[in-house]
């Protein structure tokens, strides 16, 4: 019971892969104008990884070694059409889709999918190859809303689109809606990370 | 002109680090010297100037909508852009092996220098964005399509070298314990791209 606390805890804080691994982060930063955009980006990417780990961990002892890297590209390829035909099929999910753009195909060559896969799901049972991708989805999820949180409410006053500061007369501040900000944001939310848990240190 | 302005464009006003955050995790992870950034920047550049002009063809004769209307009338409502993000990835898987044997065979040199980075650029998000960016785009012809991958390329290579110096610099410098490693690069590279920002105001 212990090891699958782990399992589960350490992608959310100790071993996060965004913040510690490293890993993700284009699409963490791109997606994190707004806590919506950033709610669908997680929990899409949750999905795919926990799926295809799983899928790959099935499979794991029919792939060749030399062409596993094109074997996990086109599972994971496919899991990110499914996701994307999902989204964009319902009126409400539709826009948010639009919006993230290139970003939802940009899944296929996210590092923590591919990562997890090559790490965890090609050298262990299923099961725990499932939960190991969908606690890393989390992982970055967690940092994903973190930063959009952030990102929102100080650069248009709004959370998930509801005026919060807006309504006490913030005025906005442009900068923190432009790209650098976001790496400024996740710089911050490191050191505070590593100023707490000084094991991580370099 | 107007390709010499979209090449421009594409080095400095959307550069692929700074205003997009494409292949970010190599950037991070290959720019502790300048060396090795130079061969990682040369690969990208390489790459996408070969995968996003096939994908422009790709894109255009098979994915459209209505892009197959060349085998018949019959075709001519065939939409088949979901099928884009596979196709896309294994034409770069593809041309990613085909680039590795050709720069083995004919340029051992830069094959030495360019060492694990080449078959690790097929799980780039720059390439694969690159290829993404030319779709969402609708360029007029090919020729657009290989001037934008040339410029996103080098603008790539660009911000690689320039990080890379600048983190060679860092290593004199007194950074608090927290911040030494990842933390400082990230917002060194948001301060790049403030700085990158300049060249928005410019139209052309």
């Amino acid at each position: 019971m212990g090891k699958l606390r782990e399992t589960i805890l350490n992608p959310l804080f100790k071993n996060n892969p965004v913040t510690v691994l490293v890993l993700g982060i284009c699409s963490s930063l791109a997606v994190t104008v707004e806590m919506k955009g950033a709610l669908v980006m997680a929990l899409s990417v949750t999905v795919v990884t926990g799926l295809s780990s799983l899928i790959l961990s099935l499979i794991r002892k029919t792939i060749p070694n030399r062409v596993r890297i094109i074997v996990q590209l086109v599972v994971v390829a496919l899991l990110v059409i499914l996701v994307d035909q999902i989204l964009r099929s319902f009126e409400a999910t539709y826009a948010i889709d639009k919006q993230l753009s290139v970003y939802m195909g940009l899944i296929i060559t996210n590092c923590i999918v591919m990562g997890r896969i090559e790490a965890f799901a090609l050298g262990n049972k299923p099961l725990p190859a499932l939960i190991d991708g969908l606690a890393n989805g989390l992982g970055y999820g967690l940092i994903l809303l973190t930063v959009a949180f952030f990102r929102e409410l100080l650069g248009s006053g709004t959370l998930f689109g509801i005026p919060v500061l807006k309504a006490l007369g913030y005025p906005g501040n442009g900068l923190v809606i432009l790209p650098p900000m976001a790496l400024i944001i996740l710089g911050c939310i490191i050191w505070i990370q590593r100023s707490i848990d000084k094991e991580l240190q370099e | 002109m107007e390709y010499i302005s979209l090449f421009i464009k594409s080095i400095f006003v959307d550069n692929m680090i700074f205003a997009y955050f494409l292949g970010m995790c190599s950037y991070l992870a290959v720019s502790r010297n300048v060396k090795t950034a130079n061969g990682l920047g040369i690969a990208v550049v390489l790459v996408l100037a070969i995968t996003v002009p096939v994908n422009y063809l790709l894109n255009r004769f098979v994915l459209q909508p209505g892009a197959l209307s060349w085998l018949g009338p019959g075709f001519a409502s065939v939409d088949l852009s979901f099928l884009s993000y596979i196709l896309f990835i294994a034409v770069i898987a593809a041309m990613v092996q085909i680039v590795e044997m050709i720069v083995e065979k004919y340029l051992p040199s830069l094959y030495s220098s360019l060492g694990i980075f080449l078959p690790l650029i097929a799980v780039n998000c720059a390439i694969l964005g690159g290829s993404l960016f030319m779709q969402q785009r609708e360029f007029g012809n090919i020729l657009e399509a290989i001037v934008y991958a040339l410029g996103s390329g080098i603008g790539w290579y660009l911000a690689i070298v320039t990080l890379a110096a600048i983190r060679e610099k860092m290593a004199y410098s007194n950074v608090p314990a927290g911040l030494r490693g990842i933390g400082i690069t990230f917002i060194t590279v948001g301060l790049m791209g403030i700085a990158f920002m300049a060249f928005m105001g410019i139209a052309l």
